[in-house]
Parts: C-alpha cells; structure tokens; sequence
C-alpha cells in the first residue's frame, strides 16, 4: 500500500471519477425538482432540457401547497400512521426475534419455517384483499393501515440474526441472577442490538410513509387518505385542479402554476425521510447482514 | 456449552412427553413471546393463502369466500386459454429477464468499486448520494418518470437533442423495457451494494495478502479473492431473484401502465389488479395469481437445488 504503481496510480483515479459520474447521475433527478420547483412557473414550462439551476425564484407553489387542506390531512394521517405502525412493528419484531433466536426451545425451529415459507409462498391480492377488507371489517378503518403489514418476515431475520450474534455467557449469567426472558431482552439484547434495532425500525418507518397501496385498497374516504395517496391524484392521475381552485391563481397562470405545484409537492412529501436516513447510515452495512434463513 | 451437553444427555433418558412439558416450562417466555407474532401470521398471511381457494371456485360477494360455489379449474382453463395468457407471461417473464441480465450486476460492480476507493470522506459521499433513490416512494418516482420522459421533459428533450423523437415516451411499447429497467438500477442499485459491501467487509485480508505475495495484480485479486468471497452472498440474493420471476414490482407497474404500453407493460399483477380490484372478477384473477405463485415457488426450489449442487450454497 505504501508504494503504488502507475497502473495502481491511474485505476483509482478513473475510479474516482466513475463513481463522482454515478453519483452525479443519479442526483440530477432529484436536484431538477428542486430547482424546478422554486423556479417561476412562466419561466419553467418555456423551458425545456436540463436546469442547473433555479429559472427566478418563487415560492408560489410551496405556499399553495402548504395553505392545501387536504396535504395537511394527509401528512398528518402518514404521520399518525407511520409513528403507531412503527411501535406495533417493532414490538411484534423485536418480541418474535428474540425468541425465534432462542434455538435451544424445541418448537422455535418450526416457527421459523412457518414465518419463513411466507416469504416464499405470499399471499396473493385479491384474496388478501377480501380476507382483510371484508372477512376481517377493516375496511376504512385505522387498523387496516397498521396491522396488516405490520410484520416484515425480512426484518423479523435481520433482527434475529443480530439476536443470535449475542454471546450465550451474557445471558446465563443474567439468568443465575434470577432474570426471565423479558428481563434478558430488555436489558441485554435491545441494548446490544442498538445498530440492528435502528436500522429495522428505519426500514419500517420509509416503508409505510411510502406506503400507498394498501390505502388504495381498503380506503375510500378521503380524510382518510395518507400523503401518498393523494400524492398519486396529483402526480399519476395528473390533477392540479381542486389546489388550483382553492388557491387564487388567475385562469391564464393555471397550467404553468400546476407543474411548480407537482415538484414542490415532491419536496415537501420527500425531505423529511431523506433528512433522515445519513444519520442511520453507519449502521446500515452492520445491520444489513443477512445471516442463514434455516431454524 | 458444558451446561449445553449436560442438558442434551439429561434429555436423551426421557420420554417425549416429559421433555415437551419441561421445554415448555422452561421456555414458557419465549412460546409467549411468539404468540402474538404466531397469531399475525394465522391471520394476515395464512388466511389469505387459504383464502386462495376462491380460484376453484365462483365468488359471490353475498356468499363469501366459503359459501361461494365449487367449480374446479374452470379459471385456469379460461386463463390458458386466453389471449393475455401469452401476452402476459412473455411481459412479465421478459421484464424480469432484462432486470436479472442488467439490473443485478449493477450493485455487485458498485460495491467492488465503492470498495476500492481509498478517500474514505468521498466515499460516503458517493454511498449517501446512491442510496438516496431508495428512500423515496414509487408514487414519486413514477410521477417524476412520467414527467421526464414526456414531450419537451427534460430526459426526452436530451433525448431529442441527439437525434432521438421528442414526444411521449411511456407511450411507446417499444420503450417501456428500458424505463423500468433503468429506472430499477436507479432506484435499487446502491441500496443493494450494501448487503455486498457488508460481505466484502467480511473477507479476511489475508487471504489478499497471500495473493500478493504470490504476485497477483489487483484484477487477479479480485477474481480469486474478492469474488470467491462474494459468491454466497451473491447465490442467494440470485435464488431469491429468479424464484420471484414472475413478480415483476407491480406497484410502478400498475402506476406507469396506459393503454398505448400494455402491449409491453401488462405483466401479470398488474392484470390482477385490473381485471380483480378494479373490475371485481376475483376468482378468475386468483387463478391468475395462483398459477403465478406456484410457478415461483418452483422455481425457488429448482434454482436452490441446481446451486447446492453447483456451488454448495443455497437458501436451505
């Protein structure tokens, strides 16, 4: 390592410059929203091809957007949804983790396998769909949002792998002080598994804040509705029209005032989550290991 | 471990009745730990499977699924027969192709490159910065996509300015291919590096050293060293890969789906989705789907078989 040759010397600069083009390709995405939207709208749609930054500088749209009643809503129904789906998650995981960890109990290795053939063998729509909606009455209901996927089977191993990893030494001395089960995973392996735990929990958090499908299915009020399910009227279905109304842009600025509304609706649905992630990063390669599914 | 053996001895002298009621004694924690996770699974994954058997038969909403009428393979015969049968299975099975043939390498070739860099500070940079996609929801992303690859968007008018057409490109069926697949290594390629990265973190550096001093150059390394090491990693992410063949993502599917795509964009959840949710005829679609899942299922169990035999590392 301490004498590089040329050949070395060339590889790792074209390496670096590689990696900074992957890096900036897959960015510019995301830098266009942002730059188009806090462009002016009339600017913006007379546009057309790469901005490398923004055209003016409005904020229109982030005030419609925010003045929208039914943005609001649907963040705070996300917000309601992620934060109590989070803690049923993470309760049923961490529970079901440790004790599938436990291989020495006769029965855990076939509780193992019954979780896991789910993974091969999923459940498929419709009858999801009818079981859950109809059979079990949740439609429109807060519970259809937060049970349902409420376990990962690929997070309840991820867990577990890092439950097994703990030293046995650690638990039977915790058990010769008199110390049950609940003690031992509250005390000793939560507070080891730290780098696992937050990165499950993250993978929890972004699936259900991106979550939208299963609102399709089994909701159909609207007050109901979480962020991305309105996000989808907007952005899919293409309709600006009812927060154009309830704004006050004039007829003519309609069309261009639609598009800056589009990106900044992005933003706004899309930061907190990135704002979130760098801070769990150095978990994620210890976190992520997946260990041998087998009980 | 003493305490371990000592036990399993202990064990071996009684019979099966006594050594349950002492496991369950003795772990009754546990067994109460799996119980609520025990019950969610009976319920929100077995039920539905059951509920699988509305395939064979013909649902009525006022029946149920239990009431509803047996009719055997009536669906699937009506599926075989079908014109989407072929139209369906050759998107799907194209799509998933192409992701295999391009979209899986891709995180491999990032991590071996992530790996090699040796300014730690730019490397975080670059693992943040491909990461990023990941975390942000399909809606968004297929709503950007749709937006860029229309008229005068900003990816067609790049497009356009080295000569191809500027006009709507998830209009085109001869197109949608690319999108998914380029959009897919987008979205995924640097979260997927990571379980490499963590497998590469693994490998013990002597085993470089060794090769080092055996006179072998970076490249050499690399295909005796690094890829032994990676090869486990990579089979079973592979196994898990190809059993779910036939479950091309339907999500950005059903969202970027128009008429003017379906010749290419129609795959087989997206139909279930359609014909199921949106136009209620669930038994023929749980046909559909059924078929679909059995297919995968054996295909997990051939591919885990074929790579225990090739290169002893598998799922089970």
């Amino acid at each position: 390592m301490i004498r590089q040759s040329k050949g070395e010397r060339t590889f790792q600069a074209a390496n670096v410059v590689l990696l900074g083009f992957v890096a900036v390709l897959t960015l510019y995405p995301l830098l266009y929203v942002l730059f188009a939207s806090v462009s002016d709208p009339n600017l913006l749609v007379r546009n057309s091809g790469l901005l490398l930054k923004p055209l003016g500088f409005e904020l229109g749209a982030y005030k419609i957007v925010f003045n929208n009643p039914d943005i609001g809503n649907g963040y705070v129904n996300t917000l309601l949804y992620m934060s109590v789906g989070t803690v049923i998650s993470m309760t049923l995981t961490i529970l079901g983790a440790y004790a599938l960890s436990r291989r020495h109990a006769m029965f855990v290795k076939y509780v193992m396998f019954f979780a896991a053939f789910t993974m091969w063998f999923k459940p498929s729509m419709i009858p999801f769909f009818l079981t859950v909606g109809t059979d079990m009455h949740m439609k429109n209901t807060f519970w259809a949002m937060v049970l349902p996927r409420a376990i990962v089977t690929y997070n309840l191993i991820v867990l577990r792998t890092g439950f097994a990893a703990v030293p046995e030494s650690l638990e039977e001395s915790a058990r010769i002080d008199g110390a049950n089960d609940f003690t031992i995973l509250l005390r000793i392996f939560v507070p080891l598994c730290m780098a696992n735990i937050a990165v499950v929990t993250l993978f929890y958090m972004v699936s259900k804040w991106n979550s939208w499908f299963d609102a399709m299915l089994f909701l159909n009020k609207r007050p109901m509705f979480p962020l991305q399910l309105l996000l989808r009227e907007i952005l899919i279905l293409n309709s600006t029209d009812s927060m154009l109304a309830a704004s006050s842009v004039g007829q003519s600025d309609q069309i261009p005032v639609g598009e800056t509304i589009k990106y900044a609706t992005i933003v706004v649905a899309t930061l907190p989550i990135l704002c979130v992630y760098p801070f769990i990063q150095k978990y994620f390669v210890k976190g992520v290991m997946i260990g041998a599914i087998k009980g | 471990m003493v305490s371990a053996s000592a036990r399993r001895v202990q064990i071996g002298r009684k019979s099966l009745r006594q050594r349950v009621v002492k496991d369950l004694r003795r772990y009754k924690y546990v067994y109460l730990m799996l119980l609520p996770l025990i019950i969610w699974y009976l319920l929100f994954c077995y039920w539905p499977l059951l509920g699988n058997v509305i395939a064979f038969k013909d649902f009525k909403p006022m029946k149920g699924i239990w009431g509803s009428d047996w009719v055997g393979f009536k669906h699937f015969t009506s599926f075989f027969s079908s014109y989407y049968f072929g139209r369906l299975l050759r998107n799907t099975l194209l799509i998933s192709i192409y992701c295999i043939i391009f979209s899986f390498p891709a995180p491999i070739i990032l991590a071996l490159l992530i790996n090699e860099l040796r300014l730690p500070r730019y490397k975080r940079v670059v693992q943040t910065i491909t990461y990023m996609p990941y975390f942000i929801s399909m809606i968004v992303i297929c709503g950007m996509l749709m937006d860029f690859l229309k008229k005068d968007g900003v990816i067609t008018s790049v497009l356009a300015a080295i000569g191809l057409p500027n006009e709507n490109y998830l209009m085109m069926p001869g197109a949608f291919r690319t999108i998914y697949v380029t959009s897919d290594i987008w979205q995924h390629c640097g979260w997927n590096s990571i379980i490499y990265l963590a497998a590469l973190s693994s490998i013990d550096q002597e085993l470089y050293e060794a090769a080092r001093i055996d006179g072998a150059g970076r490249l050499r390394q690399t295909w005796h060293v690094t890829l032994p090491g990676l090869l486990p990693t990579i089979m079973i992410l592979l196994i898990m890969r190809v059993g779910a063949v036939l479950n091309v993502g339907y999500e950005k599917i059903i969202l970027l789906y128009n008429a003017s795509n379906a010749e290419t964009s129609d795959v087989i959840s997206s139909f279930v989705y359609r014909r199921g949710i949106l136009e209620a005829n669930f038994s023929y679609t749980t046909a559909v789907d059924f078929f679909n899942a059995l297919i995968s299922f054996v295909l997990v169990i051939v591919t885990n078989t074929v790579s225990k035999r090739k290169t002893e590392y598998g799922l089970w």
